[in-house]
C-alpha cells in the first residue's frame, strides 16, 4: 500500500510540469498582453518595455517558464496586472470554490446515491422510470440555460434567494448555485448507482446475506450498496477536479468571485502569472482527487488492498 | 464507517470556521436608513490596473478617482464645460507658460492641507518612466517630459524641468508648445493631487486610496467590493447628497440586471445588450440612454501599400456610403448608438466644436453612388474588406456582420466585406499596435476630457499616439498646430473644426456612429444621471 502511494505520488511529478508547461504555452500563443493593458489606445512605448521587463515577458518563453517554476518552488506566483500578488488572489479565490464544490459534491453524494438506490432496487416500476426520465432531462439541458432558469424563477419571481451571491459567499447562499453546479453529475451519479445496483442486486453474495437472515437495511448498505458504490466513488473523485475547473459557467451567473471568475478574468487579460498559477494548482487538486479515489477502493474492497 | 464520521466532523469544523470569518468578514455596508444617509449600491467592474489616478485608463477605476479625488478644474456633467474646482485661477499671456494658483483652505480627508506641491509632487510622479504609470502621456506637454520619460532607454531626470513650485499656493508650468486650451485637460483624474502618504506608504496607500472628493474610501476589498462612504468635512459645494456607495463587483453585466430588477441592486451603469429589449418594460423611465463622449470607426492600415493609394480616398468615401447607419444602430443596437456625421462626439455640444453633418455626403447611406465610387477608385485592394475585432467582449460581431452585409449589398458581391475575429482584447490590440493588419478594423476613441482636439490630435495627427492606422497628412497637422496657438477658444474650436474638414475629403477613418452611455436604477434612488464619461454622477444621487 505504502509502495502503491509513493509510486502515485511519483507519478504525479511529469504530470505536474507538462501541463503547467503546456497551459504556459497556450497562454503564450494568444500574443502580447501587455498590449491590451491601455484599453483602445496604443501604450507608450516606454512604458510599454517597462511592463514588459517586469513581467519578465522580454524574456524568450522557455526563459520564462523556467524562471517561473522557480518561483512557485518558492511560493511566489507572480503579480497580476492589477498589482495583486497571485497567492492574494488564490487566498480569496479558492476557499469560495472549494465551498461551492463541497456543497455540490454533498447534493450528488446525498441525492445521487440515494435516488440511485431507490431506483436501482425497484427497476422497471413508475419510481425508476420517473427518475430515468428527469436525469435525461438533466443531463440535456445546459447548465447556464438550468442556472439562469433557477436564477430568475427563484431569486427576481419568487424571491426566496438573491440573484447573485455576496463577495463573502457563505454555504447558505451557496446551496442553489451548487446545485445547479452539481445537476449534470448528479444524474450521471444516480444512474451509475441505480445500474450497479441492479447489477449486484442479484448477486451470490447478496442472496446469502438475504438467506443468511440479515435485515434487509443491512443487506442494501453494508452488502449491496458497499460492493456497488466502486464506479460511483471514481466518478465522484475525478468529479472533485472538473467541478472546480468547470465551475466558470456557474459562477458567472451567480456572481460568485471563485476560482472559475479568476481564471476567467485571467484569460480574458492574458495574464499568465493568474491563468498558470490558478491551473497549476487545479491541476494538483485533481491529481489528489484520483489518489484520493484509488485509496478509497482499497477501504471498499479490501481484495484490492492486499494486491 | 469510523473513518467517513471523523470526515464529517472535519467538514463541519472547516463550516464553522468558514461561517466565522464570512461573519467577521461582513458587516460594516449595508443598510444606513433613507434620506441624506442612504447607501446606494451600485454595480462595478474589477479594474484593471492599480487604483493610481495617473494610472487608470478605464471607465471602472475612473469611477473610483471621480468619486474620491477633485482637481483643479471638473467637467459640468451637463455641459461638459471646465470650471475651476481647486484652481483659484489659471493664468497665461502666451499660451505656452501658465501660472496656476490653488485654492486656500482644501485638505485631504486624512487632514494634510494641499498645496501646490500636492500637485507638483503628484504630477512629477505620474510623469516619471519608472513608476509604469499608464497615463504618463498626459504630461506629455510639459518641458521637460522627454528627459522623465524617454522613448527608449531609462530617464535622465526625475523631476519635470517645466513644473516649479513658486510660493506655497501657487506653481508655474513651462509647455513644449503653445497649446491654448490646456488648462481645460485639467479636469482629468491623471492630474490630480496625492497625499504625502502616497509616496511615504504606497503600498498602505494602494490598500486604502485618499483622496480629496466627496467621498473617502471605507473598506476596499481588492477584486470584490468597495465602500465609499459621504465625506463630512469635504470643502466643495459638490457634496455627496447620499450617505455612501457600495461598489460591488460582478462577473457578468447580466447578473447586474437580474440583481437590480430583483431589488437587490440599486444602480447599473452598463444595460446588458441582451437586455436592451426589455429594459423599457422592466424600468419604465428609469432606464438611462443618454450620448456619451465615445466614437466608434473603422480604421485602414496606411502603412499598407495597399491602402495608401490616390484612389484610395473614393474607395474609403464609397465604403463609408454603403455603410447604412440608420438600421444597424436602430436594430443592432436598439438606439443606443447614433448615426455618426463627423469625427467628434455630441456631448461637445456646438460652442465645443461638434458639428453635425460636418462629414457631409459620404456619411449618408446611398447605395448606387457607394459602388460607382469604390469602382472609381480601383475597387476594394485585394478585392475583399476584411474587419478585424475582438471576439471576447463588448458584442462585436453582431455589428461587424451588419456592417459587411450592408456593404455586400451595395457591392452586389456577397465576398465583397468579412469580419475577421481575434480572439482576445489584448491580441488585437497588438496586431493593430504592432501593424499587422493588412485590412480594416474596428477602433473606437473615448474621450479623455471634453476637448475637440482630444478627438483629432491624438488620432490623426502625424505619428501621434494612437494614430494606429499611421495615416499623415500636412495641412491636417499644420491646422492642429495652428488651432493650437490660438488664444482665443472660439477661433481656436474653428480651426481644430477646418482640420477636421481635412478628414472629411480624405476620410482615413470611417466614423460609424457615437456610443450612449446607458444606466438603469431602481425606485429607491433618484436623480440618477450620467456625465460625459457615461459614468454616473454618483454625489448627486438622492436616496429616498
Amino acid at each position: 500500500m505504502g509502495r502503491y502511494v509513493i509510486r502515485r505520488l511519483l507519478q504525479m511529478i511529469p504530470v505536474f510540469f507538462g501541463t503547467t508547461l503546456l497551459i504556459f504555452l497556450m497562454v503564450n500563443v494568444m500574443g502580447d498582453p501587455i498590449a491590451g493593458l491601455c484599453g483602445d489606445r496604443q501604450c507608450d512605448p516606454a512604458t510599454a518595455a517597462q511592463l514588459r521587463s517586469e513581467f519578465g515577458l522580454d524574456k524568450p518563453v522557455w526563459q520564462q517558464y523556467a524562471t517561473y517554476m522557480g518561483n512557485v518552488f518558492t511560493g511566489d506566483f507572480g503579480t497580476a496586472f492589477n498589482g495583486q500578488k497571485v497567492t492574494e488572489l488564490m487566498g480569496t479565490a479558492f476557499p469560495i470554490t472549494i465551498r461551492l464544490t463541497i456543497v455540490a459534491i454533498v447534493f450528488e453524494v446525498v441525492i445521487g446515491i440515494t435516488l440511485g438506490v431507490i431506483t436501482g432496487l425497484r427497476r422497471g416500476r413508475p419510481v425508476d422510470t420517473t427518475v430515468l426520465i428527469l436525469t435525461l432531462v438533466v443531463i440535456s439541458i445546459p447548465t447556464f440555460v438550468t442556472g439562469l432558469l433557477l436564477q430568475l424563477l427563484l431569486g427576481v419571481e419568487w424571491g426566496v434567494i438573491k440573484p447573485s451571491v455576496s463577495p463573502e459567499a457563505p454555504f447558505n447562499e451557496l446551496l442553489v448555485p451548487g446545485l445547479v453546479l452539481a445537476s449534470v453529475s448528479l444524474a450521471y451519479v444516480t444512474r451509475l448507482t441505480r445500474t450497479s445496483i441492479a447489477e449486484n442486486a442479484s448477486a451470490d453474495y447478496v442472496r446469502t446475506a438475504t438467506a443468511k437472515g440479515l435485515p434487509r437495511r443491512r443487506v442494501v448498505l453494508r452488502h449491496l450498496l458497499r460492493n456497488s458504490l466502486i464506479p460511483v466513488v471514481t466518478f465522484i473523485g475525478t468529479d472533485v477536479g472538473a467541478l472546480m475547473g468547470g465551475a466558470i459557467v456557474t459562477e458567472r451567473i451567480f456572481n460568485i468571485h471563485g476560482v472559475g471568475y479568476q481564471l476567467y478574468q485571467g484569460i480574458l487579460r492574458q495574464n499568465s502569472q493568474t491563468v498558470v498559477g490558478f491551473v497549476t494548482v487545479l491541476v494538483l487538486v485533481f491529481l489528489a482527487a484520483n489518489l484520493i479515489v484509488d485509496l478509497l477502493y482499497a477501504v471498499l474492497d479490501p481484495r484490492i488492498r492486499y494486491a | 464507517m469510523r473513518g467517513a464520521t471523523q470526515a464529517k466532523w472535519a467538514a463541519c469544523a472547516v463550516t464553522v470556521a468558514l461561517v466565522a470569518t464570512a461573519c467577521g468578514g461582513g458587516g460594516g455596508g449595508g443598510g444606513g436608513g433613507g434620506g441624506a444617509n442612504g447607501i446606494v449600491s451600485s454595480s462595478w467592474g474589477d479594474p484593471q490596473n492599480p487604483l493610481e489616478p495617473a494610472n487608470t485608463n478605464e471607465v471602472q477605476g475612473g469611477k473610483v478617482l471621480d468619486m474620491v479625488f477633485r482637481g483643479l478644474k471638473k467637467y459640468d456633467p451637463k455641459t461638459g464645460a471646465a470650471t475651476n474646482m481647486l484652481a483659484e485661477k489659471i493664468d497665461t499671456t502666451d499660451s505656452q507658460n501658465f501660472t496656476v494658483t490653488v485654492k486656500d483652505g482644501w485638505t485631504f480627508s486624512n487632514g494634510e492641507k494641499i498645496t501646490a506641491k500636492s500637485f507638483v509632487d503628484a504630477w512629477n510622479y505620474g510623469a516619471l518612466l519608472k513608476n509604469n504609470q499608464k497615463n504618463a502621456y498626459f504630461f506629455g506637454y510639459i518641458d521637460g517630459y522627454d528627459k522623465v520619460h524617454p522613448d527608449t532607454g531609462s530617464a535622465s531626470a526625475t523631476k519635470l524641468a517645466g513644473l516649479k513650485v513658486v510660493d506655497p499656493m501657487t506653481f508655474s508650468v513651462k509647455l513644449t508648445q503653445k497649446f491654448s486650451l490646456w488648462p481645460d485637460t485639467l479636469g482629468y483624474p491623471a492630474f490630480a493631487p496625492l497625499p504625502q502618504s502616497f509616496f511615504t506608504d504606497h503600498a498602505g496607500w494602494l490598500a486604502k486610496p485618499v483622496g480629496n472628493g466627496p467621498y473617502t474610501i471605507e473598506k476596499y476589498t481588492k477584486g470584490s467590493s468597495m465602500s465609499l462612504r459621504k465625506w463630512d468635512k469635504y470643502p466643495g459645494d459638490d457634496k455627496a447628497q447620499n450617505g455612501g456607495i457600495d461598489l460591488k463587483v460582478y462577473t457578468d453585466n447580466n447578473t447586474a440586471y437580474t440583481d437590480l430588477i430583483a431589488g437587490n441592486l440599486d444602480l447599473v451603469d452598463d444595460v446588458p445588450a441582451s437586455q436592451l429589449k426589455n429594459v423599457k418594460a422592466d424600468l419604465g423611465d428609469r432606464y438611462i440612454n443618454t450620448p456619451a463622449g465615445i466614437i466608434q470607426t473603422l480604421a485602414f492600415p496606411f502603412y499598407d501599400k495597399k491602402w495608401d493609394t490616390p484612389g484610395g480616398i473614393k474607395v474609403r468615401q464609397g465604403l463609408s456610403m454603403a455603410i447604412n447607419r440608420d438600421q444597424i444602430t436602430d436594430q443592432i443596437f436598439q438606439k443606443t448608438r447614433t448615426p455618426a456625421s463627423d469625427w467628434t462626439s455630441p456631448v461637445l455640444g456646438v460652442d465645443g466644436g461638434f458639428k453635425e453633418g460636418l462629414c457631409g455626403a459620404p456619411c449618408e447611406y446611398n447605395a448606387a453612388d457607394a459602388k460607382k465610387l469604390i469602382q472609381e477608385g480601383g475597387g476594394i485592394p485585394g478585392g475583399q474588406l476584411k474587419i478585424s475585432y475582438n471576439a471576447d467582449t463588448g458584442s462585436h460581431k453582431e455589428w461587424v456582420d451588419a456592417v459587411c452585409n450592408s456593404i455586400n449589398k451595395a457591392m452586389g458581391n456577397n465576398k465583397a466585406c468579412v469580419g475577421s475575429p481575434v480572439g482576445t482584447f489584448a491580441d488585437f490590440r497588438s496586431q493593430v499596435s504592432q501593424q499587422k493588419l493588412t485590412g480594416a478594423w474596428r477602433a473606437g476613441w473615448q474621450m479623455d476630457y471634453p476637448l475637440i482636439q482630444n478627438f483629432l490630435q491624438p488620432l490623426y495627427y502625424t505619428n501621434a499616439s494612437s494614430n494606429d492606422g499611421k495615416w499623415s497628412n500636412k495641412k491636417f497637422d499644420s491646422l492642429v498646430d495652428k488651432a493650437n496657438a490660438e488664444s482665443d477658444k472660439a477661433k481656436a474650436v474653428s480651426t481644430f473644426q477646418d482640420a477636421e474638414k481635412v478628414l472629411a475629403e480624405q476620410m482615413p477613418v470611417i466614423p460609424l456612429w457615437y456610443q450612449n452611455g446607458s444606466a438603469g436604477y431602481s425606485e429607491k434612488i433618484t436623480n440618477v444621471a450620467l456625465n460625459q464619461f457615461s459614468v454616473p454622477v454618483y454625489e448627486q444621487i438622492k436616496v429616498k
